[in-house]
């Protein structure tokens, strides 16, 4: 039985060979890790670093920089609010406040049974029916503290 | 006949329950027994009418909305399939008011198309562009761009054409056409509802531009906060490689030109041209000092078109229809036509094309039906987080790059984000420096320093300290932002920031106790 340290180096090999002959490989290759396996193992990043050919402090600065990679595992589920001003203007802070004391947690936390994680977004381009959220990946306008509720329950199942 | 029922994939309409009234509509088809189809179109930028259902009959289109999947076995048993009235019955689409005012060029058939279907593209004029430009000679392309007097609808408003002639005039093995579909301004989503409800306008648009500068390759860098745009991209790209429209010869010509699409990563900085550069070549988003532009050095050191998508999407009718019909709208320097993006708190928040030069108030109280909330409107925000705050006073203001320059604002992206009276302009400038502070990329001192040190002075201004002293300090360090920073980010802060302060005093200087300390 192989380790799980070297389970995760093959599939990420997997991963890097799918991606790394595009131009500008990088961004391809760590979404892909993030899809693979929800987040990006810190394991994996001296193995990107070798097959790019690149220093893994460069590896590391590009992973760091961007919001949207992990380095360890969100919740079973993903729930990401608005807090661009569209979303202001029509009450997304009193929400958010709301979305924080229901689920007991801040910004970028899980929680304690890992249902969920809480994350700020900035705009889903859904300005025009703020304010908008995204629940693992599915867009949700014109939210309310009562489609708000109906969610938290959802996700704590 | 087939009745064909249209519903829209945009991710306005799905955010709003798009997905399960087609189901729901699919059911009863099938229970029925009727004879109609579903199409999931795009949206037409009504949103408060989202989902909006749009039935094919003799008379024209006739339109029901806003649905929920509630409605629609009423709606059926009101006899929908012969566009019947019902509760929910707006009419003919193509005479509801917010549309027929409308000069719809670059959304022509946003809205009305299967948005992967080429067929419904040929056949409502597309391909007409990229069939005229194949016609001409690179430098004859061009001189349409220029002469059509189109500028950069990203925000910048640099004009195209001369974008594009540097990157013609520049010898080079390869060049590259970036399309910049990082649409992060809140307030806008031209970018998004184009890519879902007509993609292809924008793969003609880059393989004029490829043809005009004698690029081969072309990336569409969007946003990851845009999971359905991504995937209508991606689909429209395979339908119009497997129809030649891209690959080794287009149109069967003897251009070749191909594209791919480029997924962010959460980065607001990387809509900066030269932040996205960076970012598509696998790096850190951090702004490049110019020059060298883009045109010279862009993409891995090559000469780059990087537009953004409404820019490139309004080339191919430039092209279709020539450079004097495009120019004969708008105003002044401004020409031709601007999606404007109404949001936030208000009634009728969408996507309304018109020519430039309506006035900020007819825009905001006429079109938009004034706020959703039913309170007075206290300020817009027009251009994105790093655009100005209008007060109602600045409401006969034209929507003109140069008359919202000349009254310390921008149009930006063309986004505009309505609040009531209840907003408290105060935390306002304390969001715009936060989210400067949150989103830099960290190479220049200004931006990376400054929208720090701008939350603290906001905040002890809101704590009532010293509060003549921070309104010098901040307006000082707005100084220093706008003229020093790198790029826009830094430099643009001060937009949101001084206009709040400019234009709201009042929520700046909390009400003096009612005894004075000693």
């Amino acid at each position: 039985m192989q380790s799980a340290g070297t389970e995760i180096a093959a599939r990420a090999i997997g991963i890097i060979d799918q991606f790394k002959n595009l131009e500008g490989p990088l961004l391809p290759i760590l979404h892909g890790l993030q899809e693979e396996f929800g987040y990006v193992p810190p394991e994996s990043l001296p193995i990107v670093a070798q097959a790019l050919n690149i220093s893994r402090a460069e590896v590391h600065g590009v992973f760091t920089f961007y919001h949207d990679y992990r380095d360890h595992p969100a919740g079973r589920h993903v729930l990401k609010l608005c807090r661009a001003e569209a979303c202001q203007s029509m009450g997304g802070d009193a929400l958010a406040a709301l979305a924080k004391q229901q689920l007991g947690i801040d910004w970028h936390q899980t929680t304690s049974d890992e249902a969920v994680t809480l994350e700020p977004i900035y705009c889903l381009g859904l300005c025009a029916c703020a304010p908008a959220a995204m629940l693992d990946g599915e867009v949700i306008g014109r939210l309310d503290a009562e489609k708000l509720e109906e969610i938290v329950a959802e996700v704590r199942l | 006949m087939t009745v064909t029922i249209f519903i829209p994939r945009d991710s306005g309409a799905l955010a709003l329950g798009a997905d399960k009234v087609a189901q729901k509509v699919e059911a009863i088809i099938r229970e029925r027994g009727l004879d109609a189809r579903i199409v999931r179109n795009g949206s037409r930028g009504m949103y408060w009418l989202e989902p909006l259902v749009e039935v094919e009959t003799p008379r024209g289109r006739v339109a029901y909305g806003p649905v929920k999947p509630s409605d629609v076995a009423a709606l059926f048993d009101s006899g929908l399939l012969e566009g019947g009235v019902h509760a929910l019955s707006l009419g003919l689409t193509e005479e509801l008011p917010f549309l027929a005012r409308q000069t719809r060029l670059t959304f022509a058939r946003c809205g009305i198309t299967d948005p992967v279907s080429l067929e419904d593209y040929r056949r409502l004029g597309g391909l007409a562009g990229l069939e005229a430009a194949l016609a001409m000679n690179p430098a004859d392309i061009v001189a349409q761009v220029t002469e059509s007097g189109l500028r950069g609808r990203g925000g910048a408003g640099f004009p195209t054409g001369i974008k594009w002639k540097t990157v013609l005039d520049t010898a080079s093995p390869q060049k590259y056409i970036v399309c910049n579909a990082d649409e992060g301004d809140s307030g806008t989503f031209a970018d998004r509802m184009i890519m879902e409800g007509d993609p292809f306008v924008l793969i003609e648009g880059m393989v004029i531009a490829g043809i005009a500068v004698e690029a081969t390759k072309g990336y569409v860098y969007i946003r990851s906060e845009y999971p359905h745009a991504i995937a209508v991209m991606n689909e429209a790209i395979a339908v119009a490689r497997a129809a030649g429209v891209l690959g080794a010869a287009v149109l069967g010509s003897n251009r070749a030109f191909d594209m791919e699409v480029r997924v962010g990563a959460g980065a607001y900085v990387c809509g900066e041209e030269t932040a996205l550069l960076e970012s598509l070549e696998g790096r850190r988003g951090i702004v490049r000092a110019k020059p060298p532009l883009p045109a010279h050095k862009g993409l891995f050191g090559r000469p780059t078109v990087i537009n953004n998508v409404i820019s490139l999407a309004s080339v191919p009718i430039i092209l279709d229809k020539g450079a004097a019909f495009y120019k004969n709208f708008g105003m002044g320097r401004s020409r031709g036509t601007i999606p404007l993006q109404i949001a936030g708190n208000v009634k009728h928040g969408g996507l309304f094309e018109a020519a430039f030069g309506l006035t900020l108030g007819e825009i905001v109280e006429d079109i938009g039906g004034g706020t959703a909330s039913g309170r007075p409107v206290k300020a817009v925000q027009v251009g994105g987080p790093l655009g100005a705050y209008f007060p109602v006073s600045l409401f006969d203001t034209p929507f003109d790059y140069e008359a919202f320059a000349a009254r310390d604002g921008l149009i930006g992206h063309a986004g505009l984000v309505v609040f009531d009276d209840s907003v408290d302009m105060l935390k306002q400038a304390r969001f715009a420096m936060e989210f400067c502070a949150v989103e830099s990329c960290g190479k220049c001192t200004p931006c990376r320093i400054g929208s720090t040190r701008g939350v603290e002075v906001v905040d002890r201004l809101a704590a009532n300290v010293e509060p003549e002293k921070q309104i010098e300090v901040l307006t000082d360090l707005c100084n220093t932002m706008k003229f020093g920073s790198l790029c826009a980010l830094g430099g643009f802060t001060p937009y949101p920031v001084m206009s709040a302060l400019t234009h709201f005093p009042d929520d700046f200087r909390p009400a003096p106790l009612a005894v004075a300390a000693e």
